[in-house]
């Protein structure tokens, strides 16, 4: 397996580090699958020649040819039906959708079909193929560009979700994704594909079934994932200088929902603020919600509180999108609410 | 194609019905087509009965189609189908206890009572669970033919679509799709002039679906698919061109669909003598008299006799089987077991 950059250290615990990007995470992730695997092929708009819109497959075309790293037509619906036709007769697709919003044009591909088959055909079938996209907002990009859906996608019974939001996980998730028979969606929040750090160079798969705790603390439970957990961590740090002590959850799968991990840190904890770039009703925020009244009420010492998204599309100037999305700020404010509420 | 291979230059009396059909091979494909027809209007009387559950979509008249189509494939191609799949089911060859028992909703259909009568479908024998979103199965077809071809089998894969499809955004994305990448797949219209109650000539202006191959760069060809031999024939050719790498074809089927769209549909929105006259052209008939011609009739009435006994069997034994647990309703959404047994 290459690794992402070539300037490698040694860290003091003696394991080889390298300097890479989320970006660059993720491609060495599908490099990896393409050398482990002849059935693993990369499909979507401008990935090969143009190397994908977010850059993600730069290279790969040269590496891997036409045959494997796949140009498609700009028709949604026909390449996620591929993918699903590919994987049902043996192959193993990545499909990348350039957005969460153009997933929509094959929303019919991903739940009637790829939710389904397996379920619907008695186990006859299963459909082992991994969706990659880009979600979220922060980039002025605007209202058909910037949306989350991931939680609306973990609402479907057949579907895993993923949402990647450390180097560790963009270079891990998705050899295990391929390696699950069941339809499995990858959410790359946008505003991660920049943030760089140090991975060690052996980074490998990951596990995928369970949540992370990326801060430990005593005083409230911050549960969130994907591109709002660096937001949530760095609202823990300088709440930690108030001496507020946050436990950081991030979810890393939205489906299976890891429950256990919420309801033990909550139940320690006794308070909890959910972190959800996505909208507040009927959302995943409201899920995880429900799961800590279910599996840990009575330990509560307050109610669970969110931020999330305003209900609004995402507008473009930038102070209008900062205004609509989760902050550390609002973070912060809610926790110090949660904090000062005795329940 | 080859003068000598069109119909028409067959000797008559020489027991061959086509160049490739002989009449062994013409009394198999009238098996088959007798068999989805019987099998069609006895689950309808039960289902009047009350003794089968859910909807039921009939494909009587079609039958030529199906059978004719899934004859020029080998048992390792794959098809895809439609919310309409008995007839597509039983040419492709799924079971036909496994079928009747999945109609009935017992843990002995093929689906084991899951899927019902639209979700057909049987890797064994290469058919996808049947699709029934109008035009789902379009682009899903396309990722068996890219699987073929990169995994460079010579398998060939149809997709069977009523007319009504071609107005869906994902027939045109599938045929654009194939046709860019030269895909093996056949692309089976079955025009039965009717999506539901709409006459096609009210949706589209173009009165012929195979028209549309044109925008695509594909080959597109229209056939009457009330004759089971000129389906053979065309299909033969079809699948035979997708096999080779040329890519896809629209290969449209000139049908009519004797019983309405699905339960309760009295058809008022079609002429009684528009009826009778494509019940004229009933491709059972047709092809009976044409072995009539070379065979006894006791040899015809023997084959009806069978495809009786045979639903006989078939009812029989989707009648006797157990009923799937009500704790099997929770399994087959993950084909992992997820810890916990919860996959929410």
């Amino acid at each position: 397996m290459e690794t992402p950059v070539s300037t490698a250290v040694s860290t003091p615990d003696a394991r080889v580090t390298v300097r890479c990007t989320y970006r660059e995470a993720m491609r060495a992730a599908i490099r990896e699958a393409m050398h482990r695997d002849p059935r693993v092929f990369l499909m979507g708009e401008d990935v090969g020649r143009y190397g994908g819109s977010f850059a993600v497959s730069m290279g790969l075309l040269a590496e891997f040819g036409p045959e494997r790293i796949r140009d498609t037509p700009l028709s949604e619906s026909a390449f996620v039906g591929a993918g699903i036709g590919a994987a049902l007769v043996g192959m193993r697709p990545i499909v990348e959708i350039m957005t969460v919003n153009f997933s929509l044009l094959a929303l019919d591909q991903i739940l009637n079909n790829a939710a389904t088959l397996s379920h619907m055909s008695g186990g006859q079938f299963s459909v082992p193929l991994v969706i990659r996209m880009t979600t979220g907002a922060g980039r002025q990009l605007a209202a058909q560009h910037s949306h989350s859906l991931e939680g609306w996608y973990a609402h479907i019974p057949g579907l895993k979700v993923l949402t990647p939001a450390t180097l560790e996980d963009a270079r891990g998730m998705l050899w295990t994704a391929l390696e699950d028979p069941d339809p499995v969606l990858i959410f790359e929040n946008g505003v991660l594909y920049n943030m760089e750090g140090d991975l060690p160079d052996d980074a490998g798969p990951v596990e995928i079934s369970h949540a992370a705790v990326r801060r430990h603390g005593d005083d409230l439970t911050l549960i969130t994932y994907g591109g709002t957990l660096p937001k949530t961590l760095e609202a823990a740090e300088r709440l930690a200088k108030e001496d507020i002590d946050c436990e950081v959850i991030d979810l890393r799968t939205l489906r299976p929902l890891d429950t256990d991990a919420i309801v033990t840190s909550v139940s320690r904890t006794t308070r909890a603020v959910v972190v959800d770039e996505g909208w507040r009703s009927g959302s995943i925020s409201a899920e995880v919600s429900a799961r800590i009244v279910e599996g840990a009420f009575y330990r509560l010492d307050s109610p669970v509180l969110r931020v999330c998204t305003a209900e609004v599309p995402i507008p473009y100037a930038k102070h209008l999108e900062d205004a609509a999305l989760p902050q550390v700020e609002t973070i912060m404010a809610a926790v110090r609410q949660s904090v000062a509420s005795d329940g | 194609m080859s003068d000598v291979a069109r119909a028409g230059s067959i000797e008559p009396g020489s027991g061959q019905l086509t160049a490739d059909v002989d009449a062994t091979h013409g009394l198999d494909l009238y098996r088959r087509m007798q068999l989805i027809r019987r099998f069609e209007e006895r689950v309808y009387l039960h289902y009047l009965q009350g003794e089968l559950p859910g909807t039921l979509h009939q494909s009587q008249g079609q039958e030529a189609v199906a059978v004719g189509i899934c004859d020029a494939l080998r048992p390792t191609d794959w098809i895809t189908s439609t919310h309409r799949p008995h007839g597509h089911a039983l040419a492709k060859g799924v079971d036909l206890r496994a079928a009747m028992a999945e109609l009935y909703g017992k843990a002995t259909g093929c689906c084991g009572g899951k899927g019902g009568s639209m979700h057909l479908g049987d890797p064994s024998v290469g058919m996808l669970p049947a699709i029934a979103i109008v035009g789902g199965g379009n682009t899903v077809v396309t990722g068996l033919g890219l699987a073929f071809k990169l995994m460079r089998t010579d398998q060939v894969a149809v997709c069977f679509f009523g007319e009504g499809a071609s107005n869906e955004g994902a027939f045109h994305e599938g045929l654009n799709f194939a046709a860019v990448q030269h895909l093996p797949i056949v692309f089976a219209c079955e025009n039965n002039l009717y999506g539901a109650s709409t006459p096609f000539h009210q949706v589209s202006l173009v009165p012929d679906v195979a028209t549309r191959a044109v925008a695509y760069g594909v080959r597109g060809e229209i056939v009457d698919g009330m004759d089971v031999l000129a389906v053979r024939e065309a299909a033969g050719r079809a699948v035979a061109e997708a096999r080779a790498g040329a890519g896809p074809v629209l290969l449209e089927c000139k049908t009519y669909r004797f019983a309405g769209h699905s339960r309760g549909d009295v058809k008022g929105y079609r002429s009684r003598e528009e009826e009778v006259l494509w019940k004229e052209r009933d491709p059972i008939v047709r092809l009976r008299a044409r072995l009539a011609a070379t065979l006894d009739a006791g040899v015809l009435d023997d084959m009806d006799a069978q495809v009786e006994a045979a639903l006989d069997d078939a009812i029989e034994f989707a009648r006797q089987s157990p009923l799937p647990r009500a704790e099997d309703a929770l399994t087959d959404a993950y084909a992992t077991v997820i810890s916990g047994g919860s996959a929410s």
